[in-house]
């Protein structure tokens, strides 16, 4: 519902918007998130509260708009971003710093933990060597995954200076971003439309498997793992379509759906209810895509911010309901599609799901939190 | 509220004669060579320094003309400095920024609107667009205050302040607009608007007001007659008889007189904005009430009361009287609308002229002379609204304001299409420059897009000038331009942004990503460059690069000739790898005799089919063999360069040692085709 969204203008223009995630038997719903701008003469990073919890009180009602509770100056644009853990972010810079962020929140401030300068870098045909854009990072901690224009991938540790491992030339197109597969497989997306698994334990430098979209090679620009089902991945093109593969079978993906009218900035499977997926793009639109079958068995939680269940613990419920996603053809069997933003005219380039809350970022400089997503 | 003018620090124009050029959104000032006598030569677009725009935006504090001085030649003689004067200085106040992007919104969503909505109903949707800009301004102003509160920095506290002040005239100037124009509200809501107005706008003596009714027993408060003359100046009578009624209760009395007084006020007939009264039966009503106030004022009911027989002069509208409270209306236009409703409640729109020339004329009384905001809030009484857009553009330090209340009085279809000099409209126009000063921001240029695509004119080219001029720093930022020109099939710039990207991929030796630039802008020349440099590299050293690349070109392989080349190129080695050599061959042969291979690359080619010379099979056939062999000498015969063959070692022998092996492999395929073909 519309009125559950409130928002804020920020005078700056938003690339990446995460929630901060919830301590290990969290049973309110997510109330921080962070954010990262671009394009802006001086960017940040800035930690924001969703709101006064105790107005959200028990009958769910949400009101007042996210506050600023710190931010810090960052070098270059925000490329994307990934908290570590509760209290450490790691943000990927346009100039190919990699840096993590200490959020303090005795005294609510930000400081630098620890950087990696040019973790991305062109090596120049005449000068000595320039910073290439860091376009994704992925964290699993303590380790620390960078892609970047430079086709290069890096495997950092949060508390090791140098890289663990670093595979130059990984890719001969712009790597757009990665995600973890399996503790030490990961997945990344390029600039020809493929999709690549690398196995961090081999020392070969070359991707394990290959996929890639037919055709026109469309460039993908995010991919997201199914939670529970490992071999069910999203990717989201330039086209706007959204791709689901399975990397069980084929080098093809199993469907293709069209969704937005231009670039897919991001794909999130839902975390704890990966029926639910959720997508934004440059044309200014936010999918939520819902192949849940029966509505009348959803989970409690979707009510409101569990006051019985936390949101981990969900992952049996799923596992029945096998492929909705896998499925030959997704629309015809029980696929609803919404758009969440009517509307809205610039790109929407970052976006968040946890629990019943969704956080999104646009360019038109302004951050939207909507608390009651399944309400 | 005006921005003074100033002159550019640093220059002189008493001593050199300036030259300008003028930009988009920006102006070049510099100092020439002429002398004010009249001088020979000019320096100032002689050197590189005239493009030096945007350098060193420390300067931008500093204010010049309407604008501000953003770069200058730093530590140069004065005689070369290029000065660049922003027009449009406020969009570099973070504040601000809220103000445009939210606008962005309301002015698409105008641009959106349905305009076959018939009367009314359309006019209920452009007040709640005017309402909507309106409270988009009130909520900047907030924050614009709270920021002026917060700083500990007096310069800081003074723009934000400034700032203020602006956007609460423009809230001021707009809301009049919206009454007059957008709503035009016929007589009788018109005055009860204008009411509203003035309450909404004249809060200098809200403090005054609260201070009072706070304090213990308001009655006896020092400025409790200056509280109830407040609230009978600006039509509150219900809040005006409440405090009365307290003060009677203290005066026992005087109890008839008050009793009286409040029978006058409870009374006063006053417009509706239903249609429950003709305008004919107000009139006859106010009239009426009208004698009746006079009566009392005559036989003397309120002489021994001076307060109360002032309230009953203002309530017949006599202007000594309402003018004795000049202090408390603080402003003509608060005085015009007091008269207003005293004097001539059902006045029609087109008598407001009248009232508020006097009006104005009577309040300064000559002591001061109006200020641009007056002016401004005349040419609106005046209707005219050219004039109102004229003056604050003027006046006002950003095109924020004028760009948008143009546009939205253009939809009212109440501007005359009055086109100007140069051929658009002022609608257009003042969308054009506000867009263009969005250009030159740094981040802002997003939103000034959808503007120009509103102006049927010339945004299409001032689009296209503007764009190109954004630095592309990250691919990311560069697919978001090229986004922009695709949709709206700017071929031109799809082109450039393309090859760009595709050459800063290639300094980077990032040949893939090039590939994919000069792919997405189907530019085959720059594809060629490309597939020469990975043969070149090739070459150089005996293994391809990026063969995760090469080995998916699909259909994109038949952008250009020489990447299909190298596509199949490399597939003659995928075949020469999985031992398949009757089909490798035979690819390798139909590269030359197609005409597929560039000549250049015939010797690497006929190099490549030694090793299938020499296998122990016989691969080639016999015709197979003499195409090869036409192939070499077209290539050795038809060189022009022949010196080059000869000269180098390296090559005869390679030419030798081919002719060797094509000579052998001829004598076995005809002993193989002669023993097959015998049998």
């Amino acid at each position: 519902a519309m009125e559950d969204v409130s928002a804020k203008f920020v005078s700056q223009k938003i690339s990446r918007t995460r929630w901060r995630p919830p301590p290990a038997a969290a049973l309110q719903p997510p109330d921080v998130f962070a954010t990262g701008s671009w394009d802006n003469e001086d960017n940040r990073i800035s930690i924001w509260s969703a709101g006064d919890l105790g107005n959200a009180g028990l009958s769910g009602e949400y009101h007042g708009e996210p506050h600023l509770l710190c931010d810090i100056q960052h070098n270059g644009d925000v490329m994307d971003m990934q908290f570590l853990d509760q209290e450490r972010i790691v943000v990927a810079s346009s100039t190919g710093t990699v840096t993590i962020f200490r959020h303090h929140q005795n005294n609510q401030t930000l400081s630098v933990n620890h950087r990696w300068e040019k973790a991305h870098y062109h090596v120049d045909q005449d000068t000595s060597s320039g910073g290439a854009a860091c376009t994704g990072v992925v964290c699993n901690n303590p380790e620390i995954v960078t892609v970047g224009e430079d086709g290069r991938i890096n495997l950092f540790r949060a508390d090791q200076k140098d890289a663990v491992r670093t595979i130059d030339n990984a890719d001969s197109s712009t790597l757009h971003a990665v995600t973890f597969l399996r503790t030490t497989e990961i997945l990344t997306v390029n600039s020809i439309g493929q999709l690549k698994i690398w196995d961090l334990r081999q020392q070969r430098n070359e991707p394990s498997q290959i996929f890639s979209l037919a055709g026109d090679r469309v460039p993908l620009h995010c991919v997201d793992r199914h939670p529970n089902q490992q071999h069910i991945v999203a990717t989201g093109g330039q086209d706007g379509m959204l791709s689901i593969w399975d990397i069980r079978q084929g080098t093809m993906p199993v469907s293709l759906l069209n969704a937005h009218e231009a670039e897919m900035w991001e794909v999130h499977f839902h975390p704890s209810d990966p029926d639910h997926l959720f997508t934004c793009s440059e044309d200014g639109s936010l999918w939520h895509w819902d192949t849940s079958t029966h509505v009348s068995e959803k989970p409690s939680f979707f009510h409101q911010g569990g006051r019985s269940t936390t949101y981990l613990s969900h992952n049996t419920i799923n596992q029945s309901v096998v492929s909705a996603w896998l499925s030959n053809d997704p629309t015809k069997d029980r696929m609803e599609i919404t758009n969440l933003i009517p509307n809205q005219t610039l790109s929407v380039n970052s976006l968040d799901v946890l629990g019943p809350c969704l956080v999104y970022g646009t360019d038109a400089e302004a951050i939207y939190v909507n608390r009651q997503l399944f309400a | 509220t005006a921005v003074p003018p100033q002159v550019v620090p640093g220059a002189d124009p008493s001593a050199r004669q300036l030259c300008f050029a003028w930009g988009p959104a920006e102006v070049l000032v510099c100092e020439t060579l002429f002398s004010r006598a009249g001088g020979s030569r000019s320096r100032c677009l002689s050197g590189s320094r005239c493009r030096s725009r945007g350098k060193g935006r420390a300067g931008a504090a500093a204010r010049a003309l309407t604008g501000s001085v953003a770069g200058t030649g730093e530590g140069a003689p004065s005689s070369s400095r290029v000065f660049v004067v922003r027009r449009d200085q406020d969009i570099y106040i973070q504040t601000l920024r809220k103000l445009f992007n939210e606008s962005h919104g309301i002015f698409m969503g105008l641009q959106r609107s349905e305009e076959e909505l018939a009367g009314k109903s359309r006019k209920a949707q452009l007040v709640q667009v005017s309402k909507n800009y309106r409270s988009v301004i009130r909520a900047c102003m907030e924050d614009m205050h709270q920021a002026a509160v917060s700083t500990r920095d007096p310069a800081l506290h003074g723009q934000y302040s400034t700032q203020v002040s602006i956007l609460s005239a423009m809230e001021l100037i707009w809301n009049l607009c919206e009454i007059l124009f957008v709503e035009a509200a016929a007589a009788g809501p018109l005055l009860l608007r204008l009411l509203d107005w003035v309450r909404l706008h004249v809060c200098d003596v809200d403090s005054m007001v609260r201070e009072v009714l706070s304090s213990e027993s308001p009655s006896k408060h020092k400025l409790f007659w200056n509280v109830v003359d407040v609230f009978v100046l600006q039509g509150r009578m219900d809040e005006a008889r409440h405090l009365l009624s307290k003060e009677a209760s203290a005066n026992p009395t005087s109890m008839n007189m008050y009793r009286i007084l409040d029978d006058l006020m409870k009374k006063m007939p006053v417009p509706t904005l239903g249609n429950t009264q003709t305008l004919t039966e107000l009139e006859l009503k106010w009239q009426h009430w009208h004698e009746e106030c006079q009566r009392y004022l005559q036989d003397g009911t309120f002489a021994s009361n001076p307060h109360m027989e002032s309230i009953c002069k203002i309530l017949l509208g006599d202007e000594e009287a309402i003018l004795e409270k000049k202090e408390l209306m603080t402003t003509w236009y608060h005085f015009l609308v007091t008269r207003l409703l005293y004097s001539h409640p059902t006045v029609k729109p087109m008598e407001l002229r009248f009232y508020a020339q006097s009006s104005m004329d009577l309040f300064l009384g000559g002591e001061s002379s109006p200020e641009p905001l007056d002016l401004i809030l005349m040419a609106a009484f005046e209707f005219e609204m050219h004039q109102v857009i004229k003056e604050c553009s003027i006046v006002l330090s950003n095109w924020w304001f004028v760009a948008h209340l143009t546009d939205l009085l253009d939809h009212c279809k109440i501007l005359q299409s009055h086109n100007l000099y140069f051929g658009s409209n002022m609608r257009e126009f003042l969308l054009l420059e506000y867009a263009s000063g969005l250009f030159s921001h740094h981040s802002l240029w997003q939103l000034g897009v959808d503007y120009f695509d509103h102006c049927p004119e010339y945004g299409r080219v001032y689009l296209e000038l503007h764009i190109e001029r954004i630095p592309l720093s990250t691919e990311q930022k560069a697919l978001k331009v090229l986004r922009i020109c695709e949709q709206r099939q700017m071929h031109e710039q799809v082109r450039s942004i393309c090859k760009i990207m595709a050459m800063k991929a290639l300094r980077n030796n990032r040949l893939g990503s090039a590939l994919s630039w000069s792919i997405r802008a189907k530019d085959a020349a720059f594809a060629t460059l490309i597939s020469d440099r990975f043969l070149k590299d090739y070459c150089e050293r005996g293994c391809f690069s990026d063969l995760d690349l090469i080995d998916n070109l699909g259909p994109s392989m038949l952008l250009s000739d020489r990447l299909t080349f190298l596509g199949k190129y490399r597939e003659f080695h995928r075949l020469y790898g999985e031992q398949r050599f009757p089909e490798a061959a035979r690819l390798l042969l139909t590269l030359m005799t197609a005409h597929i291979a560039p000549c250049s690359f015939w010797m690497t080619l006929l190099t490549d089919a030694l090793p299938l010379l020499e296998q122990k099979e016989v691969i080639f056939s016999a015709e197979q063999t003499y195409e090869l062999m036409r192939c070499l000498e077209d290539l050795t015969a038809g060189n022009p360069d022949k010196q080059k063959f000869q000269d180098d070692d390296v090559e005869t022998t390679k030419v030798e040692m081919l002719r060797l092996a094509l000579a052998r492999n001829l004598a076995r395929v005809i002993i193989k085709e002669g023993t097959v073909e015998g049998s």
